[in-house]
């Protein structure tokens, strides 16, 4: 039936869909802020993502605690790894556009990419 | 195991650790170890690159003594180690070519930081190259666009700043989708190395199971990898990013980081995926329809263009198109042309820009094409650089561009299908369009000027023993060129090894 696999797969719809609202935030909003803050739903769409894939119901935390030491007993710890390495990467790539807009902004005082261009064009260098 | 094989691994160190150590060195020190790193890594894969074919086949190298499933892995076979060699060879060649004019448009004190962004730019080209592992490459990817985008903006003014913005953002965009897809290839298969990826691929296959996410997924990487090398809809960046920042760094963000996310995407192709799905897909079929419009519309856009700097830039278009058509015609033969056009295109397109700095330089500075009017004349060096550059994009034997042209063309008319009329008109086409801006550009500054209107606009002369670094820079490419020009066999001898090792 249609529309069966929706409810057990409502994590990475949600994911899916965050990912498309940040991706098309980041690709069309003209405000430089509103871009960034795009890229990181885009960004945290991902790890949301992952997160649920690295999930097993019923298991914890891949520490070991009171000596349990069966892999059965916890879920697995790659796709928090690879969470931890994605929020290194998106926090540097965030500080570098924020800086890049504060510069920005410094010159022309607006964050709206377009008028930039625009000045840019009419100061015609 | 041969010392010779820790090559790689220690040469992605080098690198790094340089531009670390880089930010507390004197402009000086800094300069003199950025050469010194390129120039032994350089000479390291060389090395590795003669072993690798005298020994045959590649191997991996085991990070951290964590065996094959778990622990991280680079690989290395010829393609690799000469693909490592050439990145060296035109950075440095990019490096000396536009030293003079990094001391005129950057602030002495940040000379280091660009020493540090360059060190990092060759260690994350040289990881993407090495890497047998997705996420590895994933990281290393955005420490590329990181310090391309550093490369940029290094020359402050509002323009670069915008581009470097734009650049970011598209770039920002690719490698959403790039990592979306590496996790739902994870998600499928279980594995993020390479070669476990592959094995799984395959049993999916197999099994009949699953073949629309695994499409999907392989869509997400291409297209992501698509948009960071700039392939035709999505190059609104480039041309101002290419245009407006210092000359090496336009060097070697057009040389250099497109072609390490295209190396990449070939990797993914055969050493993720499989060749033989990848061609069963439609995938290639859409590189093939961008990459011919690219050929076109990138000319086009140069045509139109009045800036030198930016012609060039928008040429770059229409090459990358070249490099996606091959992929797009889904052959061993497309593969090898569009590696050896990775090749021609970066020795050409740095040569090209670090050329035309020399032309405009005599020129008052401007890069209106008007006042280039017999700048060939002024700066000797510069003209025939340019000329050489010029006749190798248009496609004139004796020069690289020719053998790639050929390749193409071989290429598709070998396996005749229904992509080999398009292909080889559109490849006629656009080498009458490469023709029309390139050969106008070299005709215009190979006019003499009026003395008059020279004295006017105070154009000068430069002679060879006035620019030395940038005469011995324009006559190694001049001759890099030429070697790819005439002598293409072994280097095509090294493509196809390296691909019959990577399946």
């Amino acid at each position: 039936m249609f529309g069966s696999n929706l409810a057990p797969n409502l994590g990475e719809v949600v994911a899916m869909i965050l990912f498309g609202i940040g991706f098309a935030n980041l690709l069309l909003q003209k405000n430089l802020v509103k871009k960034i803050i795009g890229l990181n739903i885009m960004d945290t769409a991902v790890y949301l993502f992952l997160a649920i894939k690295g999930y097993i119901e019923g298991r914890a935390a891949p520490i070991v605690t009171d000596g349990v030491q069966e892999v059965e007993a916890y879920i697995n710890p790659i796709p928090s790894g690879l969470v931890l390495t994605g929020i290194v990467v998106s926090v540097s790539v965030t500080a570098l556009m924020l800086s890049l807009t504060v510069r920005l902004y410094k010159r022309y005082h607006t964050l709206d990419l377009d008028e930039i261009s625009s000045r840019l064009k009419k100061e015609g260098m | 195991m041969a010392f010779v094989q820790n090559v790689p691994f220690f040469s992605i160190m080098l690198s790094m650790f340089s531009g670390i150590v880089s930010s507390v060195l004197s402009e000086k020190a800094a300069k003199r170890l950025n050469t010194a790193v390129i120039l032994v890594i350089g000479a390291a894969s060389a090395w590795l690159l003669v072993w690798l074919m005298r020994a045959g086949g590649s191997y991996t190298f085991m990070m951290g003594h964590f065996p094959a499933p778990w622990g991280n892995e680079i690989r290395a076979g010829a393609l690799e180690a000469g693909m490592a060699l050439f990145f060296c060879i035109i950075m440095l060649l990019s490096m000396w070519g536009g030293r003079k004019k990094l001391f005129d448009e950057v602030e002495v004190t940040k000379h280091n930081i660009y020493y540090i962004l360059t060190d990092l730019l060759l260690s994350s080209l040289l990881a993407l190259v090495y890497t047998n592992d997705l996420f590895t490459a994933y990281v290393f990817v955005e420490i590329n666009t990181i310090a391309a985008c550093g490369l940029i903006m290094i020359r402050q003014n509002g323009r670069t700043i915008e581009a470097a913005v734009r650049y970011m953002i598209m770039s920002l965009l690719g490698s959403g989708l790039l990592l979306m897809g590496i996790c739902m290839l994870y998600d499928l298969t279980g594995h993020l190395l390479m070669s476990n990826i592959k094995e799984r691929v395959a049993a999916i296959m197999a099994a009949g199971t699953y073949q629309v996410p695994l499409m999907i997924t392989i869509g997400l990487v291409t297209v992501g990898l698509a948009i960071k090398s700039a392939l035709f809809p999505f190059h609104a960046w480039l041309p101002d990013a290419y245009g407006y920042s210092t000359v090496s760094s336009a060097a070697m963000l057009s040389s250099l980081v497109s072609k390490g996310y295209i190396f990449l995407l070939i990797k993914i192709f055969y050493r993720v995926v499989g060749f033989d799905i990848i061609c069963a897909s439609k995938i290639p079929n859409v590189l093939f329809l961008f990459g011919l419009c690219g050929m076109i519309f990138g000319s086009i856009s140069a045509i139109w263009e009045k800036d030198i700097r930016r012609m060039i830039a928008f040429s770059s278009v229409a090459q990358i198109g070249y490099i996606y058509m091959g992929f797009g015609l889904g052959t061993t033969e497309g593969m090898v042309a569009s590696i050896f056009h990775i090749l021609a295109h970066a020795a050409t397109k740095s040569l090209l820009f670090i050329s035309a700095i020399g032309l405009t330089d005599v020129s008052a500075g401007s890069r209106k094409f008007l006042a280039l009017t017999g700048s060939a004349y002024r700066n000797k060096v510069a003209g025939v650089g340019f000329s050489v550059g010029a006749f190798s994009m248009v496609g004139i034997p004796l020069f690289s561009g020719f053998v790639s042209k050929l390749l193409f063309a071989e290429a598709a008319v070998l396996h005749p299908t229904h992509k080999m009329m398009p292909t080889l008109i559109v490849l006629a086409v656009s080498t009458i369009l490469n023709a029309i801006y390139f050969l106008k550009t070299v005709v215009r500054i190979y006019v003499p000027e009026k003395q008059e209107v020279e004295m006017e606009k105070g154009y000068f002369r430069v002679t060879a023993g006035q620019q030395r670094l940038y005469t011995v820079t324009i006559i190694l490419f001049i001759l890099i060129n030429l070697v790819l020009g005439m002598m293409s066999e072994p280097i095509l001898d090294i493509i196809q090894t390296g691909l019959d090792c990577f399946a």
